[in-house]
């Protein structure tokens, strides 16, 4: 449609066909004191301008290319190849509104299904959706499924304390009026096994995170248990992942989870000061048309020439709004594809690299940090996310590594009241050793 | 030309129910079938499930759209038809056959009575297909 403005003859063609002689006339019914309000708008200023000011703006912020970052509980500050900017900024992409029609491109459909493809392969899972908002979103999703898959007859779902304290406000936030109970996170210090005790016959779904909140990566063992205790309880095991540990960890499509979600963030896309972000979400094929949001398969035309189609899309507001399991499933595409493009430019090969840089970088700061007078390192089976108990407040800790232009790690203490005094260190593998080895030092000095 | 089966009754919404005994069956019509065209998937409720006429007991899922399934009257499921599983086109096939959806034990069969008859319904089909 081209864009044309209106002309003086067309906008008197459109007041006669309303009946109204003026613009004026129209607009009869808002009261006159607030038709043309005057606004308290600052003048004008020319473009460059305007770029100085808001470069001025940004300068305020703190840039992570500068500082150290040990920052992560949930959003990870991992390397994005250039490549992933390039296609992102294409023009189809990058303007395109969410996807909505099967009439779509075929570049459209065809990145979403690569995506979707990518997903499935890195959960060990049989189907993806096109995305959720963020991880958060996607472990409401879960239990909203789990729920719809037991046809609304279990209300219960279990879920680990250890689960980001986040995305269990939001599971709990969405499934507010679903008569659904979610339990096993109230009290601290229950063990998988634990949990295992509380699954019954009217238990939905077993919630865990791998590796956990605190980083911490369970015994395959404990973890098979549960799988186990969930679905001869007749349960599905929702499992939240993060997409880098998969480098180096199991799937857990190859240890029982019936649904797989997580952050997509740390694929591919920056942190952006906290999104937009997207929530991956794949399953198994017994449960695909419970699931919320848009397939899209690949077919042949009757030529034979490969095609990309929406094939699952009736579980979407604009198609069945009343009556939709979901009515969030907005596509994060652009987040979506700088995924895709991030894992098809790592391969199997560098995300098993960075995987294992995070790993090896972390463990070292741990040991180093475990070594200072005072500090005491609480995780033992860790990916890249460590707790440490300080010797002081951990506001006055993480005050003085800002002191030092250091992005100090997470207190714990606001969401594990029992980890009080305790901290949240991440080290990725864009933490240099020097980074680390500073981090030391002045968490070591004296204060 | 859109079949339809004398020995059924039916719904304003397209959907049919054949009585022996106190034992009812539920489809959709061919009418219905053609309208949502290829069917990919049907979600049928369980044996023991209790519908109230007019209540929403499935859904049909064609490559164009989702629609509800409404009782043609009341009672307890006490079959359903599992081949639809792996073989939801059997509804564009057969709607009246190998097609069906579950069998209900009916609570009230004057229920019934209420429903069109095959004649009334062809005179619906006749109107809805000028309009088109």
């Amino acid at each position: 449609m081209p864009f044309v403005p209106h002309t003086a003859d067309d906008r008197e063609t459109m007041l006669r066909r309303v009946g109204v002689a003026s613009v004026e006339e129209l607009f009869l019914d808002v009261p006159e004191a607030r038709r043309f309000p005057t606004l308290e708008l600052p003048p004008p200023l020319s473009e460059p301008e305007v770029l100085a000011e808001l470069a001025q703006l940004a300068h305020r912020n703190w840039n992570l290319d500068q500082h150290p970052c040990f920052l992560g509980a949930g959003a990870y500050n991992h390397f994005v190849p250039s490549v992933v900017k390039h296609v992102l900024s294409r023009g189809e992409f990058y303007t395109a509104y969410t996807p909505y029609q099967p009439e779509v491109s075929q570049g459209t459909l065809q990145a979403i299904f690569e995506y979707q493809s990518l997903i499935c392969d890195l959960t060990g899972m049989d189907a993806a959706n096109a995305s959720h908002y963020d991880g958060a979103t996607a472990l409401a999703e879960a239990l909203i499924m789990a729920l719809s898959v037991h046809r609304g007859r279990r209300r219960k779902g279990v879920i680990s304390r250890t689960v980001h304290p986040e995305y269990r406000q939001t599971a709990r936030t969405y499934t507010q009026g679903m008569g659904l109970e979610l339990t096993g996170d109230e009290q601290p210090g229950l063990s998988l096994p634990d949990l295992a005790g509380i699954v019954d016959e009217d238990t939905a779904a077993v919630v865990i995170q791998v590796p956990d909140f605190l980083g911490a990566v369970p015994s395959l063992d404990e973890v098979r248990l549960l799988a186990d205790a969930a679905h001869q309880a007749g349960a599905l095991l929702v499992v939240a992942v993060n997409p880098i540990s998969l480098g180096l960890l199991q799937p857990p499509g190859e240890y029982g989870a019936d649904i797989v979600v997580g952050e997509g963030q740390p694929l591919g896309n920056h942190l952006s000061f906290g999104g937009p972000y997207l929530g991956f979400f794949a399953t198994r094929t017994d449960h695909v048309r419970r699931m919320a949001g848009r397939l899209v398969g690949m077919t042949v035309d009757l030529d034979g020439n490969r095609g990309y189609v929406l094939t699952l899309a009736t579980r979407e507001q604009h198609i069945r709004r009343e009556r939709a399991t979901s009515n969030i499933c907005t596509n994060q595409a652009l987040n979506a594809l700088a995924a895709a493009v991030y894992l098809a430019a790592m391969g199997p090969a560098g995300l098993r690299t960075v995987a294992s840089a995070c790993y090896h970088k972390a463990h070292y700061a741990a040991s180093r940090v475990g070594r200072l007078t005072g500090y005491d390192v609480l995780s033992h089976r860790f990916f890249h996310e460590f707790v440490v108990r300080c010797p002081r407040p951990p506001s006055e800790v993480g005050g003085a590594l800002l002191a030092e232009g250091i992005i100090p790690g997470y207190d714990l203490g606001e969401a594990y009241p029992e980890l009080e005094g305790c901290m949240l260190l991440c080290v990725t593998e864009l933490n240099t050793r020097e980074q680390i080895d500073r981090l030391v030092d002045v968490l070591g000095a004296p204060s | 030309m859109t079949r339809i089966d004398n020995s059924c009754r039916y719904t304003e919404t397209h959907d049919w129910v054949r009585a022996d005994g106190d034992i009812a069956t539920f489809g959709i019509s061919d009418y219905a079938q053609d309208q949502l065209s290829d069917i990919v998937f049907v979600e049928l409720p369980e044996v023991g499930d209790n519908f109230e006429q007019g209540q929403v007991y499935a859904v049909v899922e064609s490559v164009k759209a989702a629609s509800d399934c409404y009782a043609p009257v009341s009672g307890e499921v006490v079959e359903v038809n599992s081949e639809l599983e792996s073989t939801p086109g059997l509804v564009n096939q057969e709607p009246y056959g190998a097609g069906w959806f579950i069998k209900v034990r009916m609570s009230d069969p004057a229920e019934l009575e209420r429903l069109r008859n095959a004649a009334s319904y062809s005179e619906l089909i006749q109107q809805l297909t000028e309009e088109e």
